[in-house]
């Protein structure tokens, strides 16, 4: 039987010791000082600042190194000027500490390993040592992570799950919602039945000594009933979500026409929003013609542009049918309000479509969520850019009385600026993509 | 590397001439098949490494977005000012990472690293079909990562359209720093890669199809050549569709073509372009991009339904409906890809057709869970490292999977789509899976690598901070993404709604890091053992596999004399009669009378005639 001191444990506690050693020596003092020295430290402010880091270090020689400190502060001085660095000191302190901190660990884990080995080898030696022993642990270890993976999943699906649920808050949302659930039921039960088994077996099924697994190859019953079942299942759940699809996104062409339209515009980092005014009817866009003072593009020579409304907020009649007209003015967006379950991306060169109906409005939903500020919002749901992460717009759901009023309120589009400046052109810009907006 | 060393008696060996090798023909332009696994495994988990450390830096960010960390600003310098990250080198960060991780790690690293490892040792072959080839896959692959990671030095950052690089945002360098010239070198890198790919798959199916040994047909390969051998026929077939879109995205960016871009007006600027549709390059990325989610799990399939069977000691469950349903999976593949693309303004009919046939992928997805966990079923169970992942591996997979009927499902992608949902759900399925299937392989199989053990205590230790740091990262945000915080959003501040989610990114993110410095154990063990690690033996696992019956210093050759020929399937294990509890696949079935069922046979009456004289002979009756 050997005794040879292992190679890891050798190596992980002469790296510290080097480690160690190389903090504790005084030219690394000076070094630390030297990147560490801003314009206006002082010596003593720099003594005190690298002391921790000597002690963490493990150094012993103390005397020598606060004269090398205050060596090392005077060599300093000169180079100080032209050391731009405004990082301060203690920062690679703190780097230093951590990776400290960390070798501790390693060293900890290192002595932990070593002892356990150890105490294997003299159960080796007094021939007690029971090979199986480390691999009964593991599968009990197993079951244990069954019981907190279990554990943890009831709680996330309790807390989280609570604050991440809100009822949908618009008609075909309701149907997603149902599905949702559903869905939910089904998975959260496949993934705690599997990982019963998955994670009992281990335990139920270790190595023991003078034990064989059972030699089963297959059995073509077994197999066929699990390849049945989840067809059923699956087929079940994608006859629900082609229809619920289809009917959210299939929508006949008369409650198209007959649904309030608005269009929502994204580009790089907001949303523009227009409702179509008095004739119902949006105007044309080309993009040929976005100009300083015309930013969204409208063409001014469609004459259905002429009363087209423009809002600073997304505001909605409740229960009444809203078909969303979406376009981009540069990049892929994505037009997404969670509580709607509402979201089609934002094309450039091509409208989408995305038709609703919200069934409260916000007042009521603040008094169901008991928080007075809460607002609906659309976010951007499409990598767009640096402020992709704010690029938002309230939306504001309201009775038919507070809509029509507040639709009285807004301005046009078309204001006097860009009237005059449309009657002393002539020119018309024509558009040859199939994009017309 | 004192075990790669080839032995010099191994110049006897019928094939090759003994052949001096130098530093250069032996380590770094080498050949064989052995080294290049060596070599591809190696640079995957540097890589690996690298877009990990990316990974924690954005988490920091995520966990704390209102905090400084001046040490950021000595790494990172402008792209992190006043020690906190920038917005856009924050959305580089998540680009590189999901690239890296996607196509460096567990694309190459996987694939790379054990198909050519495995496959000629497993068919019994003296190497791959064409070496010359496996090397250039290697250096291609070498040159992408160098410039990849190259595109950090570049003035204006690293691209940062995300990994699908979606245009027109990825074409229009005026809306993104990052798509002026770090995307160019993104996509020059994503270039060399689908070649080196695309050479190194040839080489594969090339291999298993006309080097396998004498005995060996396709119904006794063992599972991991099955799934690498179909991992190779899809990524022939989708990584030429990615070049396509990257060379019309170069035409965009470069030459003033309008492919991807129409009616753009960035930053008040009327761009030129006309008639394209950026709907065709998601449809072009798809057509690789779902492809390759399975180019990444199937390869962790397959070796952790190796590994499950030889530590169970029990032959895998069902091994016919495991291939049946590797097939399945290849062929739907590619008829998936439009659930990506739901809400994009695709034709939402389509969008219904492209649903049916998601939810039927998962049909097969559910009969291997089942199978594995049949597998283990009254088994022996020894849990060695390797075991110990591959358990996890199907735990991910599964919990992983399950989410996949959300996001398959087109009216609850409405709502799911590009949210956190879709980040916990694909980090499960495809990114743990298979780090986790990967893993298990390199514990399985280092010592056939390098002739030496790895230490199997730290093994454990990786494997449980691995393992719970996982699910605590990638757990909590199903629920974020339930809430509709969308992605690659830099901090969860702006939104009232968000910010109660910031409590639990704080523990994500320590989850993040712990588990991150837990791979210390793993590189520390790995690396160490190649020149300390415990001597291995022929055949440590017990193992009925051919690579096992090679010699444990590596030869030119791999077999010093004759190539064993196989009478049996890799699946042996716990035979009723047998004397031990495997018999690898060389042994002839007349040396194993007293374990002989009548269908090992396949219809061979002489043979079943001999044996049913035996079996009376010997008084043995045999049930079934």
């Amino acid at each position: 039987m050997k005794f040879k001191i292992n190679n890891r444990f050798k190596s992980i506690s002469g790296c510290l010791l080097a480690i160690g050693l190389f903090f504790a020596t005084p030219s690394f003092a000076v070094q630390d000082s030297v990147a560490t020295a801003t314009d206006s430290v002082a010596a003593p402010v720099v003594d005190s600042t690298t002391a921790p880091v000597d002690t963490l270090a493990g150094a012993a020689i103390s005397a020598t190194d606060s004269t090398s400190v205050a060596a090392g502060a005077t060599t300093v001085a000169a180079k100080k000027v032209e050391e731009e660095k405004t990082v301060d000191p203690q920062v690679y302190k703190n780097l230093v500490y951590y990776i400290l901190l960390f070798l501790i660990v390693c060293t900890i884990i290192a002595i932990i390993l070593k002892v356990i080995s150890v105490y294997e080898l003299t159960k080796k030696m007094n021939g007690k040592y029971n090979p199986l022993s480390n691999n009964t642990l593991q599968a009990i270890l197993l079951f244990v992570f069954l019981v907190v993976f279990l554990a943890f999943v009831y709680y996330s699906f309790k807390v989280w799950g609570s604050w991440a649920w809100r009822d949908a808050v618009t008609e075909h949302g309701k149907q997603i919602d149902t599905m949702f659930i559903v869905t939910t039921v089904i998975t959260t039960f496949v993934l705690v039945a599997t990982h019963i088994l998955l994670l009992t077996f281990p335990y139920l099924y270790r190595m023991r000594a003078n034990k064989r697994a059972y030699y089963y190859p297959h059995n073509n019953t077994i197999e066929k009933i699990w390849t049945i079942v989840p067809s059923i299942v699956l087929t079940v759940l994608v006859l629900f979500g082609f229809f619920a699809w289809r009917n959210i996104t299939n929508i006949p062409e008369e409650l198209r026409n007959s649904a309030l339209q608005v269009e929502v515009m994204g580009e790089q980092f907001m949303w523009s929003v227009r409702y179509p005014g008095a004739d119902g009817k949006i105007g044309n866009r080309n993009y040929k013609m976005t100009t300083s003072s015309n930013p969204y593009g409208i063409d001014f020579n469609d004459k259905s542009a002429w009363d087209d409304i423009q809002a600073q907020d997304i505001v909605l009649p409740v229960n009444k049918s809203v078909r969303f007209h979406i376009i981009s003015k540069d990049i892929l967006h994505s037009f997404y309000i969670p509580d709607f379950r509402v979201q089609i991306n934002a094309v450039p060169g091509m409208t989408n479509y995305f038709q609703f109906t919200p069934t409260m409005t916000t007042q009521e939903m603040r008094d169901k969520m008991d928080d007075p500020k809460y607002d609906f919002v659309l976010l951007c749901a499409k990598i767009c850019g640096e402020a992709h992460y704010n690029m938002q717009k309230k939306v504001v759901v309201v009775t038919e009385e507070e809509y029509k009023v507040w639709l009285s309120q807004q301005n046009k589009y078309f204001n006097e600026d860009l009237q005059k400046e449309f009657s002393s052109s002539t020119k018309e810009i024509e558009l040859n993509t199939a994009s017309l907006n | 590397m004192s075990s790669t060393v080839i032995s010099h008696d191994a110049a006897h060996h019928d094939s090759h001439d003994h052949h001096h090798e130098t530093f250069w023909t032996k380590y770094i332009f080498s050949q064989d098949h052995k080294m290049i696994a060596k070599q591809f495994l190696i640079t995957g988990i540097i890589m690996a490494v690298f877009a990990m450390i990316l990974s924690i830096l954005f988490r920091i960010q995520l966990a704390w977005p209102d905090k400084d960390f001046p040490i950021l600003e000595v790494f990172l310098g402008k792209w992190a000012e006043g020690g906190r990250i920038k917005p856009d080198f924050f959305l580089s960060l998540v680009t590189i990472h999901g690239t890296m991780m996607v196509f460096f790690v567990l694309t190459a690293g996987l694939s790379g690293t054990f198909s050519n490892l495995l496959i000629p040792y497993q068919l019994g072959a003296r190497d791959m079909a064409s070496p010359f080839m496996n090397m250039l896959s290697y250096w291609f692959f070498f040159t992408a990562c160098v410039i990849m990671i190259g595109s950090f030095f570049v003035e204006s950052g690293p691209a940062s359209a995300g990994w699908t690089i979606y245009p027109p945002l990825s074409a229009v360098p005026s809306a993104i720093s990052g798509s002026g010239l770090g995307m160019t070198l993104w996509l020059i890198s994503m270039t060399l890669f689908i070649a080196s790919q695309v050479m190194g798959g040839v080489n594969y199916i090339s291999t298993v199809l006309n080097m396998r040994t004498k005995g060996m047909d396709m119904w006794k390969m063992p599972l991991t050549i099955w799934s690498f051998f179909l991992t190779a026929i899809v990524g022939l077939l989708s990584f030429p569709v990615l070049v396509s879109a990257v060379v019309l995205l170069v035409f965009d960016r470069s030459f003033g073509t309008s492919f991807y871009l129409s009616d753009l007006v960035v930053q008040g600027q009327i761009l030129p372009n006309e008639g394209g549709s950026p709907i065709l390059f998601q449809h072009l990325f798809w057509f690789l991009g779902h492809p390759e989610v399975y180019i990444v799990v199937m390869p962790a399939l397959g070796i952790t339904s190796e590994v499950i069977s030889t530590n169970s000691r029990k032959p895998i469950f069902g091994y016919h409906a495991m291939v049946y349903s590797l097939v399945g999976i290849t062929v739907l593949s590619f008829i998936v890809w439009g659930h990506h693309m739901f809400v994009t303004g695709m034709n939402p009919f389509l969008g219904g057709v492209f649903m049916i046939t998601t939810l039927i992928i998962a049909v097969p997805s559910a009969v291997k869970s089942f199978n594995y966990l049949a597998t283990l079923w009254r088994g022996n169970i020894r849990f060695t490292p390797a075991m110990m992942f591959a358990i996890g591996m199907v735990s991910f997979f599964i919990s992983g999977g399950v989410t996949g009927l959300f996001l398959g499902n087109a009216a609850l992608d409405i709502n799911l789509h590009d949210t956190y949902f879709v980040v916990a759900h694909f980090h499960l399925v495809m990114g743990s899976a298979s780090i986790f299937g990967m893993l298990c392989g390199v514990y399985h199989w280092y010592p056939k690598m390098f002739g030496r053990m790895m230490d199997a205590k730290l093994g454990y230790l990786h494997f449980w901070l691995t393992f719970l740091g996982a699910y605590l990262v990638f757990f909590p945000m199903h629920f974020m993404g339930i809430d509709g915080v969308p992605r690659r959003y830099y901090s969860f501040t702006n939104f009232p709604f968000m910010e109660k989610w910031v409590s639990v990114n704080i523990l994500v993110t320590w989850a993040a890091i712990i588990a991150a410095l837990g791979q210390v154990a793993f590189l520390w063990n790995f690396f160490t053992s190649i020149f300390f690690g415990k001597k291995a033996t022929q055949n440590p696992w017990n193992s009925n596999t051919l690579e096992w019956t090679t010699p444990v210093e590596h030869i030119h050759g791999n077999w010093p004399g004759e190539i064993p020929t196989v009478h049996r399937w890799p699946y042996d294990y716990s035979k009723p009669g047998a004397e031990a509890d495997f018999i690898p696949q060389d042994v002839p079935f007349s040396q194993t009378m007293s374990s002989n069922q009548a269908h090992d046979f396949e219809g061979n009456e002489e043979a079943i005639r001999i044996q049913e004289q035996w079996n009376k002979d010997n008084n043995r009756t045999v049930e079934g």
